[in-house]
């Protein structure tokens, strides 16, 4: 159990005034998981490794540039958790072998998209975690293959417009709950974050950064190409979908769920809705009430059950 | 030195041991699985200080191998056949990396249909992919070439990975005696890994394996990793001496058997080029001037020491345990292209493919191919390509055929019956 005297973190003003996170990355303005990457590495500090799996991210790294200011590894796409394990367990044996000092020892953290950790990569996560892998992960969720132009994903919610779902209703499937998966697979520490609500990100990042073995982390990731809105909105976008309960922030830890911001007075879902292009077939050209009603149902079915 | 009967993966595994490596991550597969349970054991009981991690797949694992060998540290793994498939992408990718470890692959035919006995399509899929390839022929050859593969991939103008390669069942579970390396000396032989920039550590940021654009930055690097496999072909020698010199036993890029007169040649790689040593000692006796050339390093392909050995030889056959679908035996084109436009290269270069999926190649075979391409070179012609396959195998395979079919057969037979009936 972390003791909440652990944390920094109280109060936006706690919150770090500069970015360890180089600039002029080739991003796309208003990026959801680069803002979560952001705020995460801020707080994890230089001394960090990331491995990475194919997606929008690996275009942070490219020859001779990078904004990280420790370690990179680009893999592939099924297999950066694997990628960490190797990396992990070289380090532990050279500070065990005394070819690496304590001080020169770095965090492993795995950041890939939706499309790998909801799918191809699922296996070798799995896998890390049976393994008890002292890592940390991180999934943007862009809920698309977002960097092949937004195909649907295992993450793309109900209804949702992807440049493969681009009939009336939009995706007929539902958003695959990875948080519930993992979580079975009994790891340290896993969590829900965005980077909209920055304090409760930050606050779980400097939890898990005293904890041990596998620590996973998915941040709903607003994505102005891939949902089709005005990148200034991303805050606003990520804001609102906490507050209308479609992104529980919560986190499993010592074998209990518990969530860390439970919007007491939820908006109705469609503030969240109507501002991206992705669910415009919901009010235009006229107003899917069914559609609507049938998403706000299940939201509310989610929270009946929350009690913590 | 202990001599001690080894199957060809304990002797894979003490290749690791004595190579004082510090981490394998593994994955079982038959018939590698041997290798990973003599380590583990060893590990268990302490007497090799190493770590093993079983992954979940041998993409994972090979990813594992990667990254490990990527921060700093000495890796050996091992797989078969699927295995190798299966983990492909990272094949290509931790090559890419220019990082070296030592991986085996013993090899087994591939699917579909699927077998467990060997044949070498396996490996050659992993032909293009930057990975040396040192093929070996006995048990005592596994345990000496990874030790040379280690100091071949470390090397520091190459720094890529090396597999060796052992045929399933032949040598994987087949015993041999076998000379173990004196420890102190094949650890002096194969030196402390000094990985130089391939680490992780806080006080000294690096990116590595990252994304280019463009085509430019691209054929840099990919023409720079071909030409660091090369480079092989210019230090294997010394290493090689070098081994010769403390450990008595010599290997050659190529092995030649009774080569320096021989007007006849067959090519091959791996343990079955052990049966066409024994057709080249019947030849012999029979009068025929016939030699055998093993190929032991595939990749990088020695192409000036085949043209050297292959000049003025009357013929050629090249016998492949692969097919290229649509094209046939892999390494006789690769001689072929080897060959070309050289002055006095032999008329005949024949190609057959035999041994595919653990089938075995006769003696009378042997002769055979032998006896056709001295026809054909008497004649002046290019015999085509044959599959080594006999009349018998076939009448075996018709048997099979007919009970796959049994029911098919019935009807019809029936349906004749029938017909015969209405006639009547």
């Amino acid at each position: 159990m972390i003791k909440e005297s652990l944390v920094h973190f109280h109060r936006m003003k706690d919150m770090p005034s500069s970015h360890l996170l180089g600039t002029g990355t080739p991003m796309c303005a208003g990026c959801g998981g680069l803002e979560a990457l952001h705020n995460m590495y801020d707080i994890l500090g230089e001394k960090t490794v990331f491995v990475n799996a194919a997606g929008c991210m690996t275009l942070l790294s490219v020859y001779p540039f990078t904004p990280f200011r420790g370690g990179w590894l680009y893999t592939a796409m099924a297999s950066a958790p694997a990628g960490a394990q190797g990396v992990r367990d070289a380090m532990d044996i050279r500070l065990q072998k005394k070819k690496l000092s304590e001080d020169d020892n770095m965090e492993v953290v795995v950041v890939t998209g939706d499309g790998s950790a909801y799918g191809m990569g699922l296996s070798a996560t799995s896998g890390a975690i049976d393994r008890n892998l002292d890592f940390i992960y991180l999934c943007y969720d862009n809920e698309g293959y977002g960097n092949t132009g937004q195909q649907y994903s295992a993450a793309t919610p109900h209804a949702a417009i992807t440049s493969t779902s681009k009939g009336s209703h939009g995706y007929p499937g539902f958003k695959k709950d990875l948080f519930s998966i993992w979580a079975a697979n009994r790891p340290a520490y896993v969590a829900t974050i965005i980077g909209a609500e920055s304090l409760d990100l930050a606050k779980k990042i400097e939890k898990l950064k005293t904890m041990k073995g596998p620590r996973m982390l998915i941040a709903l990731a607003p994505c102005p190409p891939g949902w089709d809105y005005d990148p200034k909105l991303s805050v606003e976008i990520g804001r609102l979908a906490v507050q209308t309960g479609v992104w529980p922030l919560k986190e499993y830890i010592d074998g209990k769920v518990v969530h860390t911001k439970i919007p007491r007075q939820r908006k109705p879902v469609e503030e969240y809705l109507k501002l991206q292009g992705r669910f415009k077939h919901l009010f235009h050209p006229q107003r899917d009430e069914q559609g609507i009603a049938e998403i706000q149902a299940r939201i509310d079915a989610y929270w009946e059950k929350v009690t913590e | 030195m202990t001599r001690k009967l080894l199957t060809g993966n304990s002797a894979a595994a003490w290749g690791a041991r004595l190579a004082q490596v510090d981490y394998i991550p593994a994955f079982p597969i038959t018939p590698q699985t041997e290798i990973i349970e003599d380590i583990s054991i060893w590990i268990d009981n302490g007497e090799m200080d190493a770590r093993m991690v079983t992954l979940e797949s041998e993409h994972s694992m090979i990813t594992a191998a990667g990254s490990a060998a990527s921060s700093g540290v000495r890796v050996f793994t091992s797989t078969s056949s699927q295995g190798l498939l299966y983990g492909m992408e990272m094949v290509y990718t931790v090559a890419g990396w220019r990082v070296p470890f030592v991986m085996i692959n013993v090899s087994r035919g591939l699917s579909a249909p699927i077998t467990l006995e060997p044949d070498h399509n396996d490996i050659m899929a992993a032909r293009d992919s930057g990975f040396l390839q040192i093929h070996c022929a006995t048990c005592q050859e596994i345990t000496d070439s990874v030790l040379m593969a280690y100091r071949l991939a470390e090397h520091k103008e190459i720094r890529v990975p090396a597999i060796v390669n052992q045929d399933g069942f032949y040598l994987s579970f087949t015993r041999e005696p076998v000379e173990l390396p004196d420890a102190d000396k094949a650890a002096a032989f194969v030196g402390e890994f000094d990985p130089e920039n391939l680490q992780f550590k806080g006080s000294a940021p690096l990116s590595q394996a990252m994304a280019v654009l463009g085509g430019g930055p691209y054929s840099y690097f990919r023409y720079e990793a071909h030409l660091a496999v090369q480079r092989v072909l210019s230090v294997y020698d010394e290493i090689a001496d070098e081994f010769a010199d403390t450990f008595g036993r010599r290997y050659d890029m190529i092995d030649n058997y009774q080569m320096d007169d021989a007007e006849y040649v067959f090519v091959m790689m791996g343990s079955f080029a052990t049966k066409a040593h024994d057709a080249v000692d019947s030849l012999r006796n029979a009068g025929w001037k016939v030699g055998l050339a093993r190929l032991r390093i595939f990749r990088p392909f020695p192409q000036e020491k085949i043209r050297q050995l292959l000049t003025g030889r009357r013929a050629v056959a090249v016998i492949d345990q692969n097919i290229s679908m649509g094209m046939g035996g892999v390494l006789h084109s690769e001689f072929a292209t080897a060959l070309y436009g050289m002055k006095d290269a032999p008329a005949v270069l024949a190609s057959y493919i035999g041994g595919l999926g653990g089938r075995d190649i006769s003696q009378q075979e042997f002769f055979e191919m032998i006896n056709e391409i001295k026809q054909a070179c008497d004649k002046g012609e290019i015999p085509h390509p044959r599959l080594l396959y006999t009349q018998n195998e076939l009448t075996e395979m018709r048997k099979l055929q007919a009970i796959a079919q049994a029911e098919h057969a019935d009807i019809n037979q029936s349906e004749i019956k029938q017909k015969e009936t209405n006639k009547k």
